[in-house]
């Protein structure tokens, strides 16, 4: 049911784990949902030098956050922010469509320890676009 | 290790029903002679089954399956009995097949009354008595739940529906086979029972109707099963699910002592090498092959995934196994936080399971456990 992608990013998932002294700290999710992303930041000259994470969550989930550590790590504040859930799937190699939803924690979590950060260096926080989380099957193949 | 899932056709079993696929093929309804040898091995079967659970012959209905006579006993009964009530009693934690139907009857119009039950997953058969009403028309309480393995007082709540004269259904697709079960004793009017649950074909099942029930068909068309069961009779299903309830039943005292022992091995082990689990279910009032164990701070299918790896089969309330939001209604109606409920694996001990299986699932679940522990934020640490 999972590309092998997911599975690898799953089972050996990277960046787990914290950051000391984090310069931006996001959480997402609840314990209702099944699944809660925490994210940390460790950012010089607006770039992200390291991000660590940890996900309660189902495998989509964790894979996801695993990915999307890959993906932020290195690069400008600005670059961080523009990554969608959908480059998540992408970088996946795609996620079932019941899945799709779980990919979301990852982005809504990048959102939040941004603005985690920009709060701390007194910048005002970038609007968080709150995307449906009541319907688990999302915009990828609708007509 | 998922055996509540479904089970695999025993070879026996095969070898029973493979004479009715092709050499034995004729359809029962036919007047030649191979037609009636068809009508003589469903006779025989019906009387085998009527055996197994204590009711008459002709008391025993074919059907597809667990569902289609959950559905029969459900729409049938209420439907029959529309001019006398409309009520009807059912619990929180029946399988879908009652729940769903029950709530497309309450949307035409039968109100419905959910029980709920304690923290073990059992019903206060006081608590039937009082939600009977003038018009309750049926009682419908499963007889063993699916999930977490719990068995119901059926006896006291069959006893309950005949002293207020309103029949009572009993969905028994978990415990058939299993446990024994007494339609007489039990004063069940009505039971459903499915084959795949006792190493017997899928897409094959049993209602039992006492004679006297009341109760509308649900398919309409040819004459069979006496004119309340419509279709050509699936000939070599019904040859599998006799066969393999007698041998079920036949073997039913020594195989459940036995899988009651790896059951008590592996609920024993799990709570013992895991810190922070919870066995879900009642500790000795549960199926012989069911262990439903929640581990805190971890969810159900990334558990699922990883034993999958190790080449075992296990299943989950998680709502992220099902695509839905919710986790298991059962585990929330004995009172499991989200979290927890979340968390949950279910191993189902069946007829081929081993000591040996048991000491592949405690020498992986640990670990596994621990691994998404590791990644998990709230999980507050070894020490603690």
């Amino acid at each position: 049911m999972y590309s092998e992608k997911v599975m690898d990013h799953f089972t050996n998932p990277r960046n787990v784990g914290e950051i000391e002294d984090p310069d931006g700290v996001g959480e997402v999710g609840n314990p209702v949902c099944g699944d809660i992303m925490k994210i940390y930041l460790c950012i010089r000259d607006d770039v992200i030098v390291d991000v660590k994470f940890q996900t309660f969550g189902c495998g989509a989930a964790i894979a996801s956050s695993s990915m999307a550590t890959e993906l932020i790590k290195g690069k400008t504040i600005e670059e961080a922010w523009a990554i969608t859930n959908e480059a998540v799937v992408t970088a996946l190699d795609g996620l079932p469509p019941e899945k799709v939803h779980c990919s979301l924690l990852a982005e809504e979590g990048i959102h939040k320890a941004i603005n985690n950060y920009r709060i701390r260096n007194n910048l005002p926080p970038l609007p968080e676009e709150k995307r449906n989380d009541e319907d688990p099957t999302p915009a990828v193949d609708q007509r | 290790m998922d055996n509540a899932a479904t089970t695999p056709v025993r070879e026996e079993v095969a070898e029973a029903m493979r004479p009715y696929f092709s050499s034995r093929f004729g359809n029962p309804s036919s007047i030649y002679r191979i037609a009636c040898e068809s009508r003589d091995v469903i006779e025989s079967s019906r009387e085998t089954v009527a055996k197994a659970i204590g009711a008459d012959a002709d008391e025993i209905f074919f059907t597809s399956g667990g569902t289609e006579s959950d559905n029969w006993a459900l729409q049938g009964v209420a439907r029959a009995n529309a001019k006398k009530g409309s009520h009807i009693i059912t619990s929180a934690i029946e399988h879908h097949a009652i729940l769903h139907t029950a709530r497309y009857l309450e949307k035409q119009g039968f109100p419905v009354t959910y029980l709920p039950v304690d923290n073990e997953g059992r019903l206060d058969p006081g608590a039937v008595e009082d939600a009977v009403t003038d018009t309750t028309t049926l009682i419908s309480i499963m007889t063993a739940n699916n999930e977490i393995g719990t068995i119901q007082q059926v006896q006291k709540i069959g006893s309950i529906a005949h002293d207020h004269g309103i029949p009572f259904h009993t969905d028994a697709v978990q415990a058939a086979g299993h446990i024994p079960l007494s339609v007489h004793d039990d004063a069940i009017d009505l039971l459903s029972l499915s084959a795949h649950k006792f190493n017997g074909p899928k897409g094959m099942g049993v209602l039992y109707i006492r004679t006297g029930t009341k109760i509308d068909n649900l398919l309409f068309g040819g004459g069979q099963e006496k004119k309340r069961r419509a279709g050509t009779e699936n000939l070599p299903g019904i040859v599998g699910l006799a066969t393999a309830l007698d041998i079920a039943v036949r073997d039913q005292e020594k195989e459940s002592g036995e899988i009651r022992k790896l059951r008590d091995r592996l609920i024993a082990g799990l709570l013992e090498t895991v810190p922070y689990s919870r066995l879900n279910g009642h500790p000795t009032e549960r199926l012989p092959g069911n262990v439903n164990i929640s581990f805190e701070f971890v969810e159900g299918e990334s558990i699922l995934l990883l034993l999958d790896q190790e080449g075992i089969c296990a299943s989950t309330g998680s709502a992220c196994s099902s695509g839905s939001h919710d986790p298991s209604h059962v585990l929330l109606a004995i009172g499991l936080p989200h979290a927890l409920a979340h968390g949950s694996l279910r191993l189902t001990l069946g007829h081929g399971n081993t000591e040996k299986d048991v000491d592949t699932v405690l020498e992986a679940v640990p670990g596994i456990v621990e691994k998404l522990r590791d990644i998990s934020p709230l999980y507050p640490g070894k020490e603690k």
